[in-house]
């Protein structure tokens, strides 16, 4: 059989590379997205080709089995996943690159030990590799289960809690040495057992309302693992894969972090995203005297005569199951020659751009769809805003009060509106337990009731009139 | 240079190369962005292909334990290349413009 040098496994590695590279730049627009993902899939399947003609590749049942069941629930779960659950389905993925990772860094040790291939080097990759792979394996789980609502979503903090993660730290390193020196399989082990109870234990104190940031951290990691599963076998694409992935996440990891007004540090360390119930009952009590409520038939009257309305969706919006009822509240207004735009602020939903996702998913047109910095200046020359499921990321509190604890974050200003109507269920406050002043505005009010039935008789109240 | 330092070369030069591109990426895509870089990242599975298909000795039956090791890490990594691209594919389709 022909003899393939290792020049040509590489070159082929690099072609991989760089259809990789082309399939994420295709995502910097909607027009050219399908294009850049069939580009990554062609670097996927020559990859994986080229690697079953690798001369050290000796028996192919095993590998057919896995990639064959691999396909079939891949694919399964990719068409059968709401949109609403995305997040969910990313997390699992990732906690599956992680354990992949601590198998590939398990069976190449074993493998390489069997053929007399360790030295030094090749031992501290495979300590590190696992331990990425195994932090990233329980982490992705823990998120998975809170959003999946399987664990409750509320930080756990406990005392000690950091302490206790300093010390199992400390252990993992000192099981990754003296694997390093001794090549103690047992070693390996406990250093990888305990890297994956770090994984729970740092996600479990994180809130839900930090889950976007969580997120986009575990695919960071997912890409380091990756990574470092390359340095293990001396492959570049895998190392650059990795490093495009986890740079990815590093900077979704950022902006969520930005757009939230909060520091990575703090993410990490946890405590936000449980309602502070002082705070909600304060704000039930407030909503008793300053607030005004407005009726489906008002609400629609101004919508019907107003040139241009900006609607800021919000997470709410996608529990109600309204998009489909507002999209056709908007081809309502669109048939009366109102100008209909959408604001989306950057935490809009669980996971960075979940909301785009939403709101395609239910045929709204991405050039109706604006991000925060784009559609700020508009608000001053709306006629209506209308809030749908949407709290804290309208909050002006966020501006002008240094006392609030959402001080600081980006918001979208709505506020300055000509006329701002929000759709809420009760006067309970947002995420972040806090009261809205936006509600107390004299050109504001709220229109209580189920997001999507109150999209609904919207579309009947105008379309009656 | 060792190889290891070729290594490390590269991979902080593929971390701006990914540093540039994703700040390219527009923010109503960060979804489809997660979950292509989560297929991509299942690039492990040239690892796993290589433990999974690796010469080893086995047993009188033909089993290897590392064999077995490798056959999960292919199936895990398997599970996010089809399910990553799948999903992502089946999001972008949705974004359409005003008719």
């Amino acid at each position: 059989m022909l003899e393939l040098s290792p020049d040509f496994f590489a070159f082929a590695y690099l072609v991989a590379t760089i259809l990789f590279i082309y399939g994420l730049k295709g995502l910097s627009s909607p027009k050219t997205a399908l294009k850049g993902n069939w580009s990554a899939m062609l670097g996927m399947a020559l990859a994986v080709g080229v690697t079953l003609a690798n001369p050290e590749v000796k028996t192919f049942t095993w590998i057919f089995a896995g990639l064959g069941a691999g396909a079939v629930v891949g694919v399964v779960l990719a068409l059968k996943i709401s949109m609403t659950s995305m997040p969910q389905l990313v997390a699992a993925l990732h906690s599956f690159v992680g354990l992949s990772a601590v198998l590939v860094a398990a069976g190449t040790f074993l493998a390489h030990r069997e053929a007399g291939l360790l030295d030094t080097v090749a031992m501290i990759e495979l300590g590190v590799g696992s331990a990425i792979g195994a932090i990233t394996f329980t982490g992705s789980l823990v998120a998975f289960g809170k959003l999946q609502e399987i664990l409750k979503s509320n930080p756990l903090v406990f005392n000690g809690q950091h302490l206790l993660n300093l010390v199992l730290g400390f252990f993992m390193v000192g099981f990754c040495v003296r694997f390093t020196v001794t090549g103690d399989p047992f070693s390996f082990l406990g250093m990888t057992v305990i890297a994956m109870a770090l994984g729970f234990l740092l996600v479990l104190p994180i809130g839900g309302a930090d889950m976007p940031v969580v997120v986009s951290m575990l695919n960071s990691y997912s890409g380091w693992a990756a990574s470092a599963t390359g340095f293990i076998l001396g492959n570049q694409l895998l190392i650059t894969t990795g490093a495009l992935v986890g740079s990815s996440g590093a900077i979704l990891s950022y902006i969520m972090c930005k757009a939230m007004n909060r520091s990575i540090v703090s993410v990490i360390f946890g405590g936000m995203g449980s309602a502070d119930s002082a705070a909600v009952s304060a704000g039930a009590a407030a909503a008793t005297k300053g607030v005004k409520s407005a009726s489906v038939e008002d609400v629609g009257f101004m919508l019907e005569n107003a040139r241009k309305v900006i609607i800021v969706p919000g997470y709410g919006m996608a529990v109600a199951q309204a998009q489909h009822a507002v999209k056709e509240l908007v081809d309502t207004l669109l048939e009366k020659e109102v100008e209909v735009k959408f604001a989306i602020h950057p935490v809009a939903g669980r996971m960075p751009g979940h909301m785009n996702v939403l709101l395609a998913e239910s045929d709204i047109p991405y050039d109706c769809v604006f991000e925060m910095e784009e559609v700020n200046g508009d608000f001053s020359s709306a006629d209506v805003c209308l809030v749908i499921g949407a709290n804290d990321v309208v909050n002006p509190a966020a501006k002008s009060d240094k006392a609030s604890p959402l001080y600081g974050m980006p918001i979208l200003d709505a506020y300055k509106a000509k006329q701002i109507f929000v759709s809420k269920r009760s006067m309970k406050a947002g995420y972040a337990g806090v009261d809205n002043a936006l509600f107390y505005y004299p050109n504001c009010s709220l229109v209580f009731g189920d997001a999507k039935s109150t999209c609904e008789s919207l579309v009947a109240a105008i379309k009656g009139a | 240079m060792s190889p290891t330092m070729i290594a490390i070369y590269v991979f902080v030069l593929s971390c701006f190369v990914g540093y540039h591109v994703v700040w390219g990426v527009t923010p109503a895509l960060h979804t489809p962005l997660m979950a292509v870089t989560n297929a991509i990242s299942a690039i492990v599975v040239v690892g796993a292909i290589l433990v999974a298909g690796a010469g080893v000795q086995t047993d009188a039956s033909g089993f290897s334990w590392i064999h077995a090791i490798g056959f999960l890490a292919v199936f895990l990594a398997s599970i996010n290349i089809f399910g990553g691209f799948v999903v992502t594919n089946r999001m972008l389709a949705m974004f359409k413009k005003k008719k």
